[in-house]
């Protein structure tokens, strides 16, 4: 081959460029994704980015954030709704952002199942005591305040919704079983979970093509948080983080009940928040659901079971008492760059107003106290549920709240569990080898 | 095949020797020699550069974290090889090694007889070639979600399409989710749909190779169309064979799109981790139960079993045809 030495340069010389390009393009592409670093320098509005989770209308912040972008010049609110899952998806994904010091939003949203971790992690978050945020103690529970007190005393977290906890039904297919369908009437016919699987042989005599509950792990989690309330309010964890799985008689009762309803044959076999689980609201697929205020949304949903059911559920009140499943809190970390207007619109978005108006746009029930006993709260009825006072119903039951303590790897053992709570229900594990398998894998994920 | 390399083109003459030589100072020399000597280097370096950022240096960073006992959300304490004899009896890891294993072979075997079958059939005269060989590529154009997606949905419980035609033959409702073989099917009709079609082109290339005086004087001799294929395409295909059957390996012991999409995103792989395998295996261990340094020593068992699988394929497949 004849050497071209011109050709040659030029080729030197695209390469080493390429290279050039290629080595910048590896070094500036860890800023991407990084919170609001524009705006710092120069004059103009704070974009505070606010980060949040969960199906359906999410955090229901859509009305209040409106107002106030419509009404403030100086900080604008971003939200960033990140994905349908907090365990799988997005709590992974923000501890990676915190770990590394760069990614996570101005406000982020937690879940009560992240919490345990967050609370040990105080290097993680801004103390919102010194952002002037002491003063809100007031407008909570004692727990729920609580929760957002990090291991060493700091104040990084404020409650912006709870669960409550309801049993919905539906009213159609109750008439077709010959039942009852007011929901006063439907209550009174399962103060225990002994008698709503009495119930459930009836109603699955009568209907053949519904079955009465939707799986097993909903219900699982219903059972579990009103028994942990009975048992010194522990779960998974015991308050010195030691697992407690198999010496925790609620977390027996919970899986006793749920091979129970899945040994009567009463089960769908859906896993709960998968799209099987969705299209089975929509092909009538299940009868009842267990319903924290947040799982109305999840319900009325157009992915779910969607307007074609309007009216026909219904909300009753849950066997077995009261509970909480579920709610969140609101924290600002401490890489965000404008922590004082973070707390600003953290301050906002838990306090009273903006909280009525997360209650009446999507149906989650405010954890903030003054916001529960508001009129428009209280007297809130459920257009979807066949106008069911979903307001009196869970401001009720928040007020008698017990609260349930959740431990730092609380979110990896509740995945491995309800694993195991659905596998004894689809076949996959035998009914008798189930329980031990569920110790043995929580044992794991804990480890 | 070598004979006719050299033959063609006559040497050329030798460069003449430079003339200008004496005008030429130090730095004409050290450009010279930049020209002759670095210049080839720089130009294949964009590749290695990236290949040690990208690709060496994660494997010795993963080497080197899976000595510790490495909690993302807590604390780093050296373990030396305690992750590796923890893994080594770990149930579910074995688990993930015997569904990655399972799916392979489920999905493989069939998947290169298919595309050896179907490769020639297009190597045929037939109408529209063009259009039929293009049309065999089609699958691999579609996103490896959406591939599954639509899967996931054809092998539904209650609503899927492969269940209603079974049940129109008399066969109950399957729980492909929940049934081990019969997710590992489910999981390999996806790959298989999605890659025979690309094996077959590759084979259809070597095949076009093969010279054709080998088929006339094998027809000369009587041998049938089924022992030209058997006799010749086999065996002359042999080194498209290894290639094939190494990249099958590596993807198909690395699989993770499809078995996660099927479980909705979820990377234990069924309720009871049926379909789980070993990249889903890793991730739900490094990134939902953040225990970094136990995931980056399953990695590394995963890329000992894919040297070794390699292995051992490339030694059945050398045999193909060998024994003359």
């Amino acid at each position: 081959m004849i050497y071209n030495s011109r050709r040659g340069r030029m080729l030197a010389a695209a390469a080493a460029t390429a290279l050039a390009l290629g080595v910048t393009a590896a070094c500036s592409s860890g800023d991407d994704g990084g919170s609001s670093a524009g705006g710092s320098s120069s004059a103009g509005p704070v974009t505070i980015k606010v980060q949040t989770f969960g199906g359906g209308k999410n955090f229901g912040y859509k009305e209040a954030i409106d107002k106030w972008n419509a009404s403030h010049t100086d900080i604008k609110i971003q939200e960033d709704h990140l994905t349908d899952q907090f365990e799988q998806v997005y709590w992974p994904q923000m501890i990676q952002w915190l770990q590394s010091g760069s990614g996570a939003g101005d406000v982020v949203g937690i879940d009560e199942g992240g919490m345990g971790l967050a609370k040990a992690h105080p290097e993680w978050w801004a103390d919102l005591g010194d952002l002037g945020l002491k003063n809100r103690q007031a407008d909570f529970a004692p727990w729920k305040w609580d929760g957002g007190i990090a291991t060493d005393g700091k104040l990084f977290g404020l409650g912006t919704d709870l669960g409550g906890m309801s049993l919905c039904y539906r009213r159609d297919l109750f008439e077709k079983a010959g039942l009852p369908a007011d929901r006063d009437e439907v209550g009174k016919l399962w103060p225990t979970w002994d008698d709503f699987i009495k119930v459930g042989q009836e109603f699955q005599s009568k209907v053949k093509d519904t079955k009465f509950v939707d799986g097993t792990n909903t219900l699982y989690n219903v059972v579990l948080v009103q028994e942990a309330a009975k048992n010194g309010g522990v779960s998974y964890f015991d308050k010195s983080n030691t697992l407690i799985v198999d010496k925790n008689p609620a977390v027996k009762t919970a899986y006793d009940f749920s091979v129970k309803i899945s040994q009567a044959g009463l089960t769908a076999k859906l896993r709960n928040f998968t799209d099987e689980w969705k299209t089975g609201m929509k092909k009538s697929q299940f009868a009842t659901l267990g319903c924290p205020s947040w799982m109305l949304g999840a319900v009325s949903g157009d992915d779910a079971a969607g307007p074609e059911f309007k009216g026909k559920w219904d909300v009753a009140a849950v066997p077995g008492g009261g509970g909480n499943w579920g709610g969140s809190w609101l924290a600002v970390p401490k890489q965000s760059k404008h922590p004082k207007e973070a707390a600003q619109v953290l301050d906002y978005l838990t306090g009273k107003e903006a909280e009525v108006s997360v209650f009446t746009y999507s149906g989650n029930m405010p954890s903030n106290v003054q916001a529960q006993q508001d009129p428009a709260v209280q007297s809130a009825t459920n257009e979807y549920f066949n106008n069911a006072p979903v307001g009196d119903i869970f401001a009720k039951s928040a007020a008698t709240l017990q609260p349930v303590y959740l431990g730092v790897k609380h979110a990896q053992v509740k995945n491995a569990v309800e694993s195991v709570i659905s596998a004894l229900d689809d076949g996959s594990v035998p009914y008798a080898q189930a329980w031990q398998k569920l110790v043995d894998d929580a044992v794991k994920a804990a480890g | 095949m070598s004979l006719h390399v050299d033959a063609g083109t006559p040497r050329r003459a030798p460069v003449p020797p430079p003339r200008r030589n004496a005008r030429r100072g130090p730095g004409r020399t050290l450009l010279s020699w930049l020209d002759l000597k670095a210049a080839p280097y720089l130009l294949i370096s964009p590749y290695y550069l990236l290949f040690l950022l990208f690709g060496i240096f994660p494997l010795a960073f993963t080497l080197w974290y899976s000595l510790y006992d490495y909690d993302l959300a807590g604390t780093v304490t050296w373990t030396g090889l305690g992750n590796y004899t923890a893994l080594l009896t770990d149930s579910a890891f074995w688990n993930a090694v015997v569904n990655t294993l399972g799916m392979f072979a489920i999905a493989t075997v069939p998947q290169i007889l298919l595309a050896l079958l179907l490769a020639n059939a297009l190597n045929k005269r037939i109408r529209g070639r063009l259009f039929v060989r293009l049309g065999v590529l089609l699958p691999l154009v579609t996103s490896v979600v959406a591939v599954a997606v639509v899967f996931t949905q054809l092998y539904g419980r209650d609503w899927g399409l492969v269940n209603w035609i079974l049940g129109s033959v008399g066969v109950d409702p399957i729980d492909w989710k929940a049934e081990r073989l019969p997710s590992w099917l489910a999981i390999s009709t996806m790959i298989d749909w999605r890659w025979t079609g690309y094996n077959a082109i590759i084979f259809l290339a070597a095949m076009q190779t093969i010279p054709k005086d080998l088929y006339e004087a094998a027809a000369i001799d009587g041998a049938s169309r089924r022992r030209q294929f058997w006799q010749i395409t086999i065996p002359m295909l042999r080194p498209t064979m290894i290639f094939v059957v190494l990249n099958s390996t590596i993807g198909g012991l690395t699989l993770f799109a499809e078995p996660t999409t099927f479980y909705g995103g979820n990377v234990h792989g069924g309720s009871n981790s049926q379909f789980q395998t070993v990249s889903m295996f890793i991730v739900e261990q490094g990134f939902r139960e953040f225990d970094y340094g136990y995931a980056a020593g399953a990695a590394w068992l995963l890329f000992l079993m894919i040297l070794i699988g390699s292995l051992i394929n490339f030694l059945l497949i050398r045999r193909i045809g060998g024994n003359k």
